[in-house]
Formats: structure tokens, C-alpha cells, sequence
């Protein structure tokens, strides 16, 4: 009885695992076959205004661009803060505010980006679309370095220290370069993370059919895009969205897997 | 130099500060408008965007106990537009709940499958499987539900394609390997020496798991299926293809309804007044649920397990 309790509860939680992965094989199966009927060279080199995505694909990444030169070095120094610097109270609230910001509903930031940003200057922008994503970014990358200074041994700075050497020259001379590889990661996986977000964007960049640089006008966006070209009825836009997402997929995917390689094999 | 470096750093750690106390004020700054005209009402009123006669209360007569209707200066009946919270609440809790009811036993299993069951080589692959599907964006669980996901669950149930029950299943979908990632890590805690013991004394798989691993990472098992719970509440796109965004309550389970972040997503562009302020009402509400909710999962229950 006991044997056999423990086989139906290890079959049902195989059967769980398996499950999962059907999804998995599901959605990219999908994603394939879908995305890879529609896909051809030309997609890469036209605008959606002539049914490509070339403009979509360079928005999203300028302004995902943009959010990591904000995000990345105030993220980057509040975790050095946080690890090398921060004592008692004050350091602990900013750690689980920032803990708590990292789940917060991307839809909330944007609505905060839409009050401060797109209200103020009378409209949606690429620049309000690169804020939002730098702010869903931010605790991200505390998090990451955080973490990863905190796997550096005491010895390291207590060597620097004992060479002369001041506070801040140790953390960027040895603590910074012996955490390098983890930072580097997490650096990459925020990355994919923000380029995937549509929640943001949706009323802070909005998107828009033409190739444009210009950040202080409406932004073209690829995760917008998918979104207004998924609901249209016309079933070309369909095909383009599902191109697109495949691209988009793609991009996010091979961005983990380096990532999760480089931790492997220099971590 | 020195000080420079470390008052830029302190001031990049006060910012998640000043982030978070700006985003909860101009919130509710923006949601006063809503919440002067409507004040906590809001959250239990099921009208959206509907025009009601605005009666005079001081000219209550027999006839008219609630009041007379007031007009305008032409002499056309004065009405006022009323914006109630209820339903997107509604329909956000009840999308969490299908999902967090479909996901939570398929993330156990996978769970315990990852921490206990699978050889080592098998339980990585897998576990980079399943972080892969976590990374997916959103958006793309809605349009796979939408296309491929939907009409398998309406052949079964009926109903609409786009419904409560089918954005709480694709919801469900994408928090299970967030979910099961995070539950693998706290039944991961379980000391090597506590199982070795209970299997020495002749224990089966599952009563080590049930009566040893169960019983030592309880609270880092809650604290991840709630900060799942969490995750869930406020997402957008995987919900805002499915949901229908009509601002019904749900007869049933495969009717359509609208929850508060897919109400924000499809509505805010072109809100302006008393109906952004609206809107603005909805998103501080949601802010403050998910705050509090992810708040418990951490500090309450995970931090208890560390």
C-alpha cells in the first residue's frame, strides 16, 4: 500500500513535469511553424508602413538601450550600496523595497511614466517609453549585483584595503572585476527581460508604422505592434504579428541561453 | 573621490525611495478627482461609464423619495457619468484564482519532480526548460491562448472563446514555471541529513517528501505560491487577450469580463477626466493589493525560511 501510494504520487509529479513541458513545446512549436511560414528577408529590411518590421525591431532596441544606460548604472551602484557600503536599517527597507518593486505590475509603472512623463510633455514619446523600462529595470539590477558582490570573499576586499588601496578603488579594481561573470549575466538576463515588456510601453511609447530616431515623438514599438497586429481581423497583420513574435521570442530566448552558458563556463 | 563615489551610490539606493513613495503619490494625486467623487464606493460599485439623472436630495417629496430631477439651464435633464470599481476587481480576482487553482498542483508536481524524482542530469535539463518558459514575454502566452489555447477550452466548455476561465488558464500557464522554479528552491533548503535518515528508516520517495521536505520548507513553499499569486494580479498581455475587456460581471465562468490591468491597458490612451482619474483610482487600488500581497510572500513567509 505504502509502494504503492509512493508510485501514484511519483507518476502524477513526472506527469506534471511532462506537462509543463508540452506547454513549452506547445507555444514554441506554434511560434515556429507560425512564425517561420510568415518570415522572409524581406520583413528585416522594410518598415511596417510596408508591411515589415524593420522599424519595430530597431525601436524596441533603442529603447530598451536606452532604459539599460539609465538603469544599469543607477541599478549597479545602489546594489554596490547596498552590499559594500549600507549598514542597519535604512539599507534593509531600500533592499526589500527594492525586492518588492522587482514584482510590481508593469502596468502600474506605466501609468506613473503616463502622470509624469507623457501628461507633462503633451504626449507619448520614446523617451517615456525608455523611463518606464528603466524603471522596471532598476531593481532588477540591484538585485543581480547585489547578490553577486555578496559571493565575493571578505579576503579580497580585506586585501585591497591592507594594500592602500581606498574604498572605492576596491570595489571597482577587485570586487567588481571577481563578480564580473555573474554581474555580466544578470546584466543580459534583465536585458531580455525588459525587451520583451509590453505593459510599459502600451501608453508611454505607444508605437508607431514609420522607421523614427526621434525619441520625443510616438516610438515604434515591436511588443505594441504585435498587440494592435494580433487584433486586427485582416489575416496578413495576423501573419506579421506572428512573425514578429517569433523574432521577438527568439531574441529573448537566445539572450537566456548565453547568458546561462557564460555562467556555466566561466562562472 | 572617494565620497563622491559613495554619495552617488547612496543616492541610487534612496531613488527605489523616492520611486516608490512618487509612484504611490502620483497615483493617487492623479485618482483624486475619482476618489473625491466617488470615494470608497468605487470599489463596490458595478457601474462603469454610465450616465445617471442627477436628482435634487433636499426635494424629497411622496412621489419622489430619492429627489426631483434636476435640469439643466436649457431645461434637459442633468445627468452625471459614474465610474465603479467592481467589476475589474472582480474579474482580477477571479482570473488569479482560476490561475493560482489550474497552476498550483501541475507546480508542485513539477516541483518535487525537479528537487527529488529526476536524476540530476534530467532535473537540470528540465529546470532549464521550464526557466526558459518563464522567460517568454507575456504577450506571447496571450496571442498562443488566444489562437491555439482558447478554442480547445471552448470545445470542451462552451461559452465564449474569450472568457474569464480561458484568461485564467493561459494565466495559470505562465505563472506555473515562475511558480514551480521558486517552490524547487525552498524544497531545495531541505537538509541532505534529514531525508538521508527518513530513508534509512525505510521511508518511501513520497513520505519523505511529505512528512520531512513538506513540513521543513512550508514556509518558503507558501511564501513563493503567494508571491506567484502576486505576479499574477498584475499581469497584463497573457489576460488582456482573452478577457474580453467588456465591463460585464461574469455570468459564468466562460463569459467574458475585464480585470484592472487589462481595463488600464485598453482604456487609458484616450481617458481624459473624471474617467482617467477613474482609471488612475484603479491602478493605485492594484498597486497597493500587489504590494501588500508581495510584501507578505517576502517578509512574512520568506524570509521565515531563510
Amino acid at each position: 500500500m505504502r509502494l504503492l501510494i509512493n508510485k501514484i504520487v511519483l507518476i502524477l509529479s513526472t506527469l506534471s513535469a511532462l506537462i509543463g513541458l508540452a506547454f513549452l513545446a506547445w507555444i514554441l512549436i506554434t511560434l515556429f511553424v507560425k512564425g517561420i511560414s510568415s518570415l522572409h528577408f524581406a520583413l528585416f529590411i522594410n518598415d511596417l508602413i510596408n508591411g515589415g518590421l524593420r522599424n519595430l525591431i530597431v525601436g524596441q532596441f533603442v529603447m530598451a538601450g536606452i532604459a539599460s544606460l539609465i538603469g544599469i548604472p543607477i541599478g549597479m551602484l545602489a546594489g554596490i550600496y547596498l552590499q559594500e557600503y549600507g549598514r542597519g536599517k535604512f539599507t534593509t527597507l531600500i533592499r526589500d523595497l527594492s525586492d518588492i518593486m522587482m514584482s510590481a505590475p508593469s502596468i502600474v509603472i506605466g501609468a506613473f511614466v503616463y502622470a509624469v512623463v507623457v501628461i507633462p510633455s503633451g504626449g507619448s514619446s520614446g523617451f517615456a517609453g525608455s523611463i518606464a523600462l528603466a524603471i522596471m529595470m532598476i531593481p532588477i539590477v540591484i538585485n543581480t549585483t547585489d547578490n553577486m558582490l555578496s559571493l565575493v570573499p571578505r579576503e579580497l576586499r580585506e586585501a585591497g584595503i591592507a594594500l592602500g588601496a581606498s574604498k572605492y578603488r576596491v570595489i571597482l579594481d577587485i570586487i567588481i572585476k571577481a563578480a564580473k561573470v555573474g554581474i555580466m549575466t544578470g546584466l543580459l538576463l534583465s536585458f531580455a527581460r525588459i525587451i520583451g515588456e509590453t505593459a510599459p510601453l502600451l501608453f508611454t511609447s505607444e508605437t508607431s508604422n514609420y522607421f523614427s530616431l526621434d525619441l520625443t515623438e510616438a516610438f515604434p514599438s515591436l511588443t505594441v505592434s504585435i498587440y494592435a497586429l494580433a487584433n486586427d481581423p485582416v489575416q496578413a497583420s495576423r501573419d506579421l504579428a506572428w512573425a514578429a513574435s517569433f523574432v521577438l521570442t527568439a531574441l529573448v530566448l537566445v539572450i537566456n541561453l548565453i547568458g546561462r552558458y557564460i555562467t556555466r563556463h566561466k562562472g | 573621490m572617494e565620497k563622491i563615489f559613495k554619495n552617488v551610490s547612496l543616492l541610487s539606493a534612496t531613488l527605489v525611495l523616492i520611486l516608490l513613495i512618487g509612484i504611490f503619490s502620483v497615483l493617487f494625486n492623479n485618482s483624486k478627482l475619482a476618489i473625491d467623487e466617488f470615494g470608497f464606493n468605487f470599489i463596490v460599485d458595478t457601474t462603469w461609464n454610465q450616465d445617471v439623472p442627477v436628482l435634487n436630495t433636499l426635494s424629497k417629496t411622496a412621489q419622489n423619495p430619492a429627489g426631483v430631477q434636476m435640469l439643466d439651464e436649457y431645461g434637459d435633464p442633468l445627468t452625471k457619468t459614474i465610474y465603479g470599481g467592481l467589476i475589474p476587481i472582480v474579474g482580477t480576482i477571479l482570473s488569479t484564482l482560476i490561475a493560482m487553482v489550474f497552476a498550483l498542483p501541475i507546480a508542485m508536481g513539477i516541483a518535487v519532480f525537479l528537487a527529488e524524482i529526476a536524476p540530476k542530469n534530467i532535473s537540470s535539463i528540465v529546470g532549464i526548460a521550464i526557466e526558459l518558459l518563464a522567460a517568454i514575454p507575456s504577450i506571447i502566452f496571450g496571442m498562443w491562448g488566444l489562437f491555439y489555447f482558447a478554442p480547445i477550452v471552448q470545445s470542451f466548455v462552451g461559452g465564449y472563446q474569450v472568457s474569464l476561465l480561458t484568461a485564467g488558464l493561459v494565466l495559470g500557464i505562465m505563472i506555473l514555471p515562475f511558480m514551480a522554479a521558486i517552490t524547487r528552491d525552498s524544497m531545495n533548503t531541505t537538509p541532505d541529513v534529514l531525508k538521508e535518515s527518513a530513508y534509512a528508516l525505510g521511508a518511501t520517495k513520497f513520505e519523505v517528501i511529505k512528512d520531512i521536505i513538506f513540513p521543513y520548507s512550508k514556509t518558503g513553499i507558501i511564501g513563493s505560491i503567494i508571491l506567484a499569486l502576486g505576479r499574477a494580479l498584475g499581469e497584463t498581455m497573457a489576460v488582456a487577450f482573452l478577457i474580453g475587456s467588456v465591463f460585464d460581471l461574469p455570468r459564468a465562468i466562460n463569459s467574458p469580463t475585464v480585470s484592472i490591468p487589462v481595463a488600464l491597458a485598453n482604456n487609458f490612451g484616450e481617458a481624459s477626466g473624471l474617467a482617467e482619474s477613474s482609471l488612475f483610482y484603479l491602478a493605485l487600488l492594484l498597486f497597493i493589493i500587489s504590494f501588500a500581497v508581495i510584501s507578505i510572500a517576502k517578509f512574512y513567509f520568506l524570509r521565515k525560511a531563510n
